[in-house]
């Protein structure tokens, strides 16, 4: 055992905080009010600070000593969390990273810049956001009253956000037409002093419920309509209840126990239950051979206890996608910022499991994608809304479990892919022969193509041609593929697929001709008998299943297996992606835990076959690649149909 | 060492395919084994067209005889699994290598060895390395790398 580091314990543990930290700052940005976000981001400078004095990072503390008091301002509601704050404070947050790394040689003035933007951030003439919500008696457009008018006056004040409330709206047969059903709640930004807008509800204060009130304070001490209502207290609740679940979620939960672990010893974790579960599967074959009722008994413990060991084992190496999707944010955040473009990033399945290596591996080829979607799928400003869409535009960021495989999408509503200027450009620079007959779609995957770029103008982000082939080489590399979808002004979809094969797998064992093959068992669909009349039609080959076609291909075709075919074929219905495929084998031998193992450089090329395993009897069977044999299979048909002659293989 | 310190000698692992006798770098040889199952790999190159376990490793068989145009007649008593282990392309590649039979492990004197005729042989030249001489006859060294490299079939999937 090797000594640990406090040092290093204190980085690990900082890198948590500055997170966290990063986090609520982003959230800040977008709910300027919420006390929860901005006392989540001084305990983590708080925590920050003290751990790092312990630690002896004196230089660290020193600089989030005064960070945190500049914070400590907006807590206290001194000064409102401007974008030039969060921008400041995000910088901020970079340089203590910068510190506690410790790696260059940090410019003790670049953090004097960053405080001295922090001060001026806090001091700049304060903004407060007034929050007015009024509801008007019901009478009051009898009585002459136009709310149109309060509005307009109030907009006259300052930048204003205006949201209608309608919960007291009457069944639609009881409307009353000349009744006024309608609250308002509208926040009013610049400066504006509290007796202006008092002064907009002038005459008609006495019957109405009216709360004025400064987000972000505690409370509504300012609410000044001097007889307000007691209703009026309950509005007031129902409108600061609203931010609230949102708000929990972001608020730092309870953790369990959790525990460190060097991800070394995960990985040597797996490799021991990978021999033990070849082990159990050799004790259970021989148990079945010997007839030993005790024996059996014990094999079948074992392999249970082996299953469930390996399912906790895999379990420890997942991580939910969302860890993944918080970087992005900041990469969101800041990329619109450079290029002035308006982009709101929507993240879902943050839930979504994936191996721990995978994920790590995915977080380059997706900031790719991002930077890509940004740079080049997302129009300016003006562009947009020339083109009829709203001036922001949207990013969004999902993952889901698809059957055997993980989708990940990265979409964006931007102007889609140019196919036109993508072939001029391939043709150009070599990539594809002049004239070449290519479909729209093939086209448009060439932007995977080692040295190709689009970009007119190189900037800082994208347009060099590397990191769209970072992307296929690394999806290839985790045996997954890409997806590409695009609508000229709609928007492009990038997709991608990855297999959920981690070191071990449940699989299905099947015989071809004298050869074993497993199929992963989360691909399966079911298993049905070949029937009899299941004959190639015009070279294409589809089965009923309860009325929906399904293609079939005979894997003794495909593997040019040996031997007589047996009476009785049996199909496995597996399913990629959106496709379902019948693979016809000559018997299902059953379930069995399946080690990985990958296959060598000699056979990476075979994409029918994403490994190997070893089986209980010591034999090698071949793990089936259902999404890339799904593909092989398409192939294997288009080139049957051109064949006249169409031999059997 | 012996009396030949003085020259260069290369410790080899001397295997017969068919009626040639082919050696194999000592260093590089990491154990032999009796014929075990072989898994066939469909669609693989003839070459590499079989997996075999190998102490709970799944390890790739590769078969000489087919890049030097040999007949290959199946397994008999005398056949072996040779496991080897070689830098290819800066990475570690580990294989089996189907002999008729194992001999002997020898030295061949470097002075010995001569490079490859371009014609009057029967295999490509490429793959081989240098054609040692003993009493008895000649001895072929096999360029592995150059032969994994171009045989393998992971070219193609490079690029």
């Amino acid at each position: 055992m090797t000594s640990i580091d406090p040092a290093d314990t204190f980085r690990q543990e900082a890198a948590d905080l500055l997170e966290i930290l990063e986090q609520s700052l982003l959230d800040l940005e977008k709910r300027p009010g919420d006390e929860d976000l901005v006392s989540s981001a001084f305990r983590a400078l708080h925590t920050l600070k003290g751990s790092g004095a312990m630690f002896g990072f004196t230089a660290v503390s020193d600089f989030i000593h005064d960070f945190e008091t500049a914070f400590d301002q907006v807590r206290k509601g001194d000064a409102p969390a401007s974008a030039e704050l969060i921008a400041a404070a995000l910088q901020a947050k970079d340089h203590v990273a910068a510190l506690i790394a410790g790696k260059a040689v940090v410019d003790p003035a670049a953090g004097a810049r960053i405080l001295a933007a922090l001060a001026t951030a806090i001091s700049a003439p304060a903004e407060p956001v007034w929050r007015v919500s009024f509801r008007l008696p019901e009478n009051a457009l009898m009585l002459g009253t136009k709310p149109v008018l309060l509005l307009d006056e109030m907009r006259s004040l300052g930048p204003c956000e205006i949201v209608s409330r309608s919960e007291a709206v009457a069944p639609v047969g009881d409307i009353d037409p000349d009744y006024l059903y309608l609250a308002w709640v509208v926040e009013i930004g610049g400066p504006v002093e509290l007796p202006a807008i008092e002064d907009v509800f002038l005459f008609i204060r006495d019957d109405m419920e009216l709360t004025i009130a400064r987000t972000g304070e505690p409370h509504v001490e300012e609410a000044a309509a001097g007889e307000v209502p007691a209703q009026s207290a309950e509005a007031t609740a129902i409108l600061r209840r609203e931010p609230e679940p949102e708000a929990a979620s972001v608020a730092p939960k309870d953790k369990a126990a959790t525990l460190r672990v060097p991800a070394e010893r995960l990985d040597e974790l797996m490799d021991r239950v990978g021999e033990l579960v070849i082990a159990q599967a050799r004790l259970s074959q021989l148990a079945v051979s010997r007839h030993d009722p005790a024996l059996v008994s014990i094999a079948e413990d074992i392999e249970r206890l082996t299953s469930s060991l390996r399912d906790t084992t895999m379990g420890t190496r997942m991580v939910p996608i969302g860890t993944l999707f918080g970087r992005f944010r900041r990469l969101v955040h800041d990329l619109s910022q450079d290029l002035g473009k308006q982009v709101n990033l929507v993240t879902t399945g943050e839930e979504t499991e994936l191996d721990k290596t995978v994920i790590e591996q995915l977080a380059d080829p997706l900031v790719h994608l991002i930077r890509n979607a940004m740079d080049h799928g997302i129009e300016r400003g003006d562009e947009r809304r020339a083109s009829g869409k709203g001036e922001t535009a949207t990013l969004r960021l999902s993952a889901a479990h698809r059957g055997a495989e993980v989708a990940i999408t990265i979409a964006d509503d931007g102007a889609g892919l140019d196919t036109a200027r993508i072939r001029a450009k391939a043709e150009a620079s070599g990539v594809i022969a002049p004239g070449a007959v290519l479909g729209e779609a093939d086209v448009n995957r060439l932007i995977f193509e080692a040295g190709f770029s689009t970009s007119q103008s190189v900037t800082s982000l994208s347009g060099r041609g590397v990191g769209m082939d970072v992307v296929k080489r690394t999806v290839e590399g985790l045996r997954g593929s890409i997806d590409l979808a695009s609508e000229p002004g709609h928007g492009t979809e990038v997709t991608l697929r990855l297999p959920l094969t981690l070191a071990i797998i449940d699989g299905l064992l099947v015989r071809v001709g004298s050869g074993r093959y497993t199929i992963p068992l989360a691909a399966v669909e079911e298993c049905i008998e070949l029937p009899k009349n299941a004959g190639e039609m015009r070279g294409r080959s589809f089965l009923d299943v309860r009325g929906d076609l399904v293609p079939f291909m005979r894997l003794r075709d495909l593997f040019h297996a040996d031997g007589e075919a047996d009476v009785y074929q049996k199909v496995v219905i597996v399913s990629s992606g959106q496709i379902r495929i019948g693979l016809v084998v000559d018997q299902i031998i059953g379930n069995n835990q399946t080690v990985i193992k990958q296959l060598s450089r000699l056979h990476s090329s075979l994409k029918t076959f994403s490994g190997a395993t070893i089986l209980g009897d010591g034999t090698v069977a071949l793990i089936l690649d259902v999404m890339n044999l799904v593909g092989f299979g398409q192939k294997l048909e288009e080139s049957r149909r051109d064949d006249v002659l169409g031999r059997a293989a | 060492m012996t009396a030949t310190s003085k020259k260069t000698v290369m410790r080899a692992l001397t295997i017969r395919l068919q009626d040639e006798i082919f050696a194999l770098e000592a260093t590089s040889v990491r154990e032999i084994l009796d014929p075990v199952p072989i898994t066939k790999v469909p669609n693989a190159p003839d070459f590499v067209s079989g997996l075999i376990n190998v102490r709970g490793t799944v390890v790739p068989l590769a078969d000489l005889r087919v890049v030097f145009g040999m007949e290959r007649p199946p397994t008999d008593q005398d056949t072996r699994i040779v496991v080897i282990e070689f830098d290819l392309d800066g990475d570690p590649m580990v294989a089996g290598i189907l002999a008729d039979k194992v001999h002997e492990v020898t030295e061949i004197d470097a002075g010995s060895m001569e490079t490859v005729p371009a014609v009057g042989m029967r295999w490509p030249p490429a793959f081989i390395r240098s054609i040692g001489k003993r009493d008895d006859g000649f001895i072929i060294i096999p360029d592995l790398q150059r032969i994994f490299r171009n045989e393998g079939g992971f070219d193609a999937a490079a690029a």
